[in-house]
């Protein structure tokens, strides 16, 4: 395949993503729930406000996964590249200065950088703005593999009960026994560095806390009459948990997931302090913060690096926390008229 | 009609909803007197409990608030006083009991401790509080006191959970007795046993009862008088033998004739058709209208109220509920 | 409640056999014994004589289900051996460090508990007001910042600017007191946002009960209300979710001892990884697990002597 072709197609993919959503969300809208609960978002000015914010980021995001190949530097150049990078300086400098920082002759900038330089001169803007796809990768691929897992083993689970139950909740009991951090280090340890092994290693901690969850109300559902009724009919089991228990399950699902998107970027930033984040390429936060910890220390300090990545992580996990808040409220039943 | 000990006038209790204000109770006004017992009497949803509720001020918040009327009581307007004024009345001179016994007790206290605090919150010593909640348990009818006392809710039936209710309600011997469908959770057996109870010591402490009931075989078992409701206003009252014998307005009259009764064998069960109109908008005029089977072109406007009797009025304009040609 | 502790001790046996198994699995995914005897020899170019023969001796060389017995009995022993890297011994060493993760760990759980049920009981009381919703608010955006944040900003101000604390060491002899503070605020500051949003919703469940509408109708005043009924009752979810806040201390242990130079199990641990040191690895897991175990069942115990309506069967 020609480079321009794969380039096309990865063009391709933030366009099938947010379309795939898009279609999700207008066919939800039509069911009286959440059509209801969409409503009631509406009108909520925190949940507004939030998503206003939640959806920069997904431009940025965007623009981040569009590109193409640039034949100068023979390499894939996006959208953010070609309006945010900066040429590189020779170490760190404040923002919007004009000579370097901590140097004993501090030398002149080639260019402007709104929130100063790195260690190796990077644009900090312009590492911050690269972090946000890594993050959206990050949590978006996660929750897909633990979102179908821990369905998938906790409707088994609670509906079916005996060995398959035990089976599963055995796993679920061990896997939760071992410390999340230390699980997460050696996953990666074994799979190696990169942005997929390091979903692998979060969704396979992870899963365990929504299949309960999930575990927990499939065992509500299974013994309620309208299952009884239905199983009366001969309806079969798959159906059964299909047509009837997943949709009432679904809320809880989706607001969990909307939490979890929030906590697992932060976990990301964690797992690069420790040394077992995403490779140096790659746009990371964590690794922002991972140097900020000598620059802390210096005198004067450097504080450009870790305000800029704690502003960029924060202002993403506080609007999907506090839309998975709303999306919870907007669903509750008691609240319904 | 001797002075009574509790008389609501206009009682408006409105709820705020994402639908608007809903209206639950609507301009209501009753008495109670002394050694009586008075009913309240209606379906689900026509506001008998929220009005139950209003008088100690015990509205659901922050979605329910009095809007307007007055509760009167030893001629004192209690809807002047704040909300923490009322603690000294609440508990000790009105008392309320409630539907369900299980739910109604804290599940993680001991029955003696419950009661205990019946006492002790309106000054009494700990110690005559221990005596008075093991006087109270016989008193109510339970078989082993003590060993109640030291019982969690969890481990008492239905009825005795509601027996404990009582007692803690008669603690501090309070003058109104305020019960929201205190037997529907019960057995039947049990309810009749309970309504005794009550028969009984009001008998004793010559103390009012406002009776929240949906069913009209217990009005006619303990009420003195009753109080029909229907969307959130009365549309009868009369002394219980009265309404029995002779019910007035049409909806009193369709409650009564769907009951199954033992001298109309053979034929379909009366039904009243149609539903109670949505609370959160009221139609204009009489709300019983649109399900009467005798509607008139003047419903449209709010009933008056007529009096026949000094002790019975109905809240229709039909020419025959006054007791001429029907 | 002997048979009771005794039973879920033996039905937790499966569970710690997992884990090592899982450990096991891990850490022989990652690194094979070669790497690690090359890594632990002292001479530069070893043999591949002296590697095997560190292999060995240290009894990696068996096949993984004799070994996986091997290792299972002897922790169950608490024979810990010694560290691959370091030949200390490792129970040893445990024992030095569990002193200071101890005084921080639990210092920071003391504290996140009882602050979180005091605040989620102000903002109960005050529901709806302006106090309400700045608590809320105030824990959305501590639970949305990272705890290395956290870590690094606390260091920095209170250790530094404010001088609250030392930056840097540990020194149980002369007043202890004075290292634990900032480590202890900084993983309070940064766990106690979930728990007192967590508290909160208990509290505001258990307001909506029937039984706080008896109690209002006795005439109780408010606050023995909200102390004596819902308190006492949200007490029983409270208890059983104080074990969810020991995940977070053992991340913060990591965390907290790196940063702050505290010698303890945390940083054994963290060292331990960088070294591919099986023998602590695998000793530490298991110590973790053991205690996450007993975590649950003390978890049990407490929600039954809670709640009256749960026995312990």
């Amino acid at each position: 395949m020609s480079p321009a072709l794969v380039h096309q197609l990865y063009n391709l993919t933030p366009l099938a993503v947010l379309g795939a959503i898009a279609w999700i969300v207008s066919r939800a809208a039509r069911t009286p729930l959440w059509g209801e609960a969409l409503r009631r978002l509406r009108r909520n000015p925190t949940a507004r406000v939030a998503a206003a914010v939640a959806g920069l980021y997904v431009l940025v995001a965007v623009a981040d996964s569009v590109g193409w190949y640039d034949t100068a530097s023979q390499e894939r150049r996006t959208v953010v590249d070609a309006v945010f990078e900066r040429p590189r300086e020779r170490t760190y400098s404040a923002p919007l200065a004009d000579r370097t920082f901590g140097e004993p002759r501090p030398a002149p900038l080639i260019g402007r950088h709104l929130m100063g330089t790195d260690g190796v001169g990077a644009d900090v803007l312009y590492r911050a703005l690269k972090g946000v796809r890594t993050a959206f990768q990050i949590g978006g691929t996660t929750l897909c593999i633990v979102t179908p897992l821990a369905l998938a083993l906790g409707l088994v689970s609670g509906y079916h009960g005996r060995w398959r139950d035990d089976a599963i909740m055995y796993a679920v009991t061990v896997l939760s026994s071992i410390p999340g951090i230390l699980l997460q280090i050696a996953m990666v340890l074994v799979l190696g560095k990169g942005v997929p092994q390091i979903c692998i290693a979060l969704g396979v901690t992870r899963w365990v806390g929504l299949c309960r969850l999930v575990r927990g109300e499939a065992i509500k559902h299974r013994d309620r009459e309208y299952v009884r009724a239905a199983k009366a009919l001969g309806v079969g089991d798959t159906a059964i948990l299909a047509r009837h228990i997943l949709p009432n399950l679904l809320p809880v699902v989706i607001i969990s997931t909307t939490l979890s998107f929030s906590s697992l970027v932060l976990a990301e930033a964690i797992l690069s302090y420790l040394g077992v984040g995403v490779p140096d390429g790659t746009g990371s936060w964590g690794n922002m913060i991972d140097a900020a910890r000598d620059e802390l220390a210096r005198d004067p300090v450097i504080w450009w690096n870790l305000g800029a990545a704690t502003v960029a992580i924060t202002g993403l996990a506080l609007p999907m926390n506090l839309l998975g808040d709303a999306l919870r409220d907007a669903v509750d039943p008691r609240l319904r008229s | 009609m001797a002075n009574p000990l509790l008389h609501v006038e206009d009682l408006r209790t409105w709820f705020r909803s994402p639908r608007g204000i809903v209206k639950a109770v609507d301009g209501v006004s009753f008495t109670v007197e002394s050694g009586r017992t008075r009913a309240l009497v209606g379906e689900s949803g026509c506001g008998k409990s929220i009005t139950a509720l209003s008088v100690p001020q015990l509205v659901p918040e922050p979605a329910g608030y009095i809007a307007g009327g007055r509760i009167l009581w030893d001629s004192e307007d209690l809807l002047e006083r704040t909300w923490s004024a009322m603690r000294p009345l609440r508990g000790r001179e009105i008392a309320m009991i409630f539907q369900e016994p299980m739910t109604s007790l804290n599940p993680v206290a001991t029955i003696g401790r419950q009661l205990e605090e019946a006492s002790t919150v309106h000054g009494g010593a700990w110690r005559a509080a221990r005596a008075r909640a093991l006087e109270l348990l016989e008193r109510v009818g339970l078989r082993d006191p003590s060993a109640t006392l030291r019982q969690y809710p969890h481990e008492l039936s239905g009825g005795m959970r509601q027996r404990v209710m009582i007692a803690m309600a008669l603690a501090n011997r309070p003058r109104l007795l305020i019960a929201d469908e205190p037997t529907t959770a019960l057995d039947v057996t049990v309810q009749a046993q309970i309504l005794a109870l009550i028969a009984e010591l009001q008998r004793e402490t010559g103390m009012a009862v406002l009776l929240i009931t949906h069913d009209l075989g217990i009005v006619a078992e303990v009420a003195d008088d009753v109080s029909v409701m229907y969307a959130g206003q009365i549309v009868e009252e009369a002394p219980t033998a009265a309404l029995f014998a002779e019910p007035r307005h049409p909806y009193t009259q369709a409650l009564f004739a769907s009951l199954p009764s033992r001298s109309r064998r053979g034929g379909d069960l009366a039904t009243l058709e149609g539903m109670v109109p949505d609370p959160a908008a009221w139609p204009a005029g009489c709300r019983f209208a649109e399900r009467c089977a005798r509607r008139l072109p003047e419903c449209a406007d709010a009933p008056p109220w007529r009096s026949l009797a000094a002790d019975r009025r109905v809240r229709c304009v039909l020419p025959g509920v006054d007791g001429g040609t029907a | 409640m002997l048979r009771f502790v005794v039973r879920r001790l033996l039905q937790a046996i499966p569970t710690v056999l997992g884990v090592l198994a899982v450990t096991w699995f891990l850490f022989f995914g990652t690194v094979s014994a070669e790497t690690i005897a090359r890594r632990n020899l002292s001479s530069k170019n070893p043999t591949q004589e002296q590697i095997q023969g560190w292999i060995k001796d240290h009894g990696y060389d068996a096949p993984p289900l004799v070994q996986l017995r091997r290792g299972t009995l002897d922790l169950l022993r608490f024979r810990f051996g010694t560290s691959d890297s370091t030949k200390e011994d490792i129970l040893g060493r445990i024992r030095q460090g569990a002193g200071p993760s101890m005084a921080v760990a639990g210092t920071i759980f003391v504290a996140t508990v009882l602050g979180a049920i005091l605040t989620a009981v102000v903002a109960a009381a005050f529901r709806g007001t302006y106090v309400d919703k700045t608590v809320t608010v105030l824990c959305v955006v501590g639970l949305s910042v990272v705890y290395t944040v956290y870590v690094i900003a606390g260091q920095y101000f209170l250790a530094k600017q404010f001088r609250y604390g030392p930056v840097w060491g540990f020194d149980a002899a002369h007043g202890i007191w004075k290292y634990i503070v900032v480590p202890s605020l900084i993983g309070f500051s940064a766990g106690v946002a979930i728990e007192i949003r967590l508290y909160r919703t208990f509290l505001l469940d258990e307001i909506g009960q029937d039984y706080v509408r008896t109690a209002r109708a006795k005439g109780v005043p408010e606050t023995s209300v909200l102390l004596r009924h819902v308190l006492r009752n949200a007490l029983v979810p409270i208890l059983t979710n104080t074990v969810a806040v020991v995940p977070g201390l053992i991340l913060g242990g990591l965390l907290l001892e790196n940063f702050f130079g505290i010698p303890g199990l945390g940083s054994y641990l963290v060292d331990a990884l960088a070294a591919n040191d099986f023998a602590v690895v695998r000793a530490m897991v298991f110590l973790g697990t053991l205690l996450y175990i007993v975590g649950l069942i003390l978890t049990d115990i407490a929600y039954a002597i809670a709640d009256p309506r749960v026995r312990l069967d």
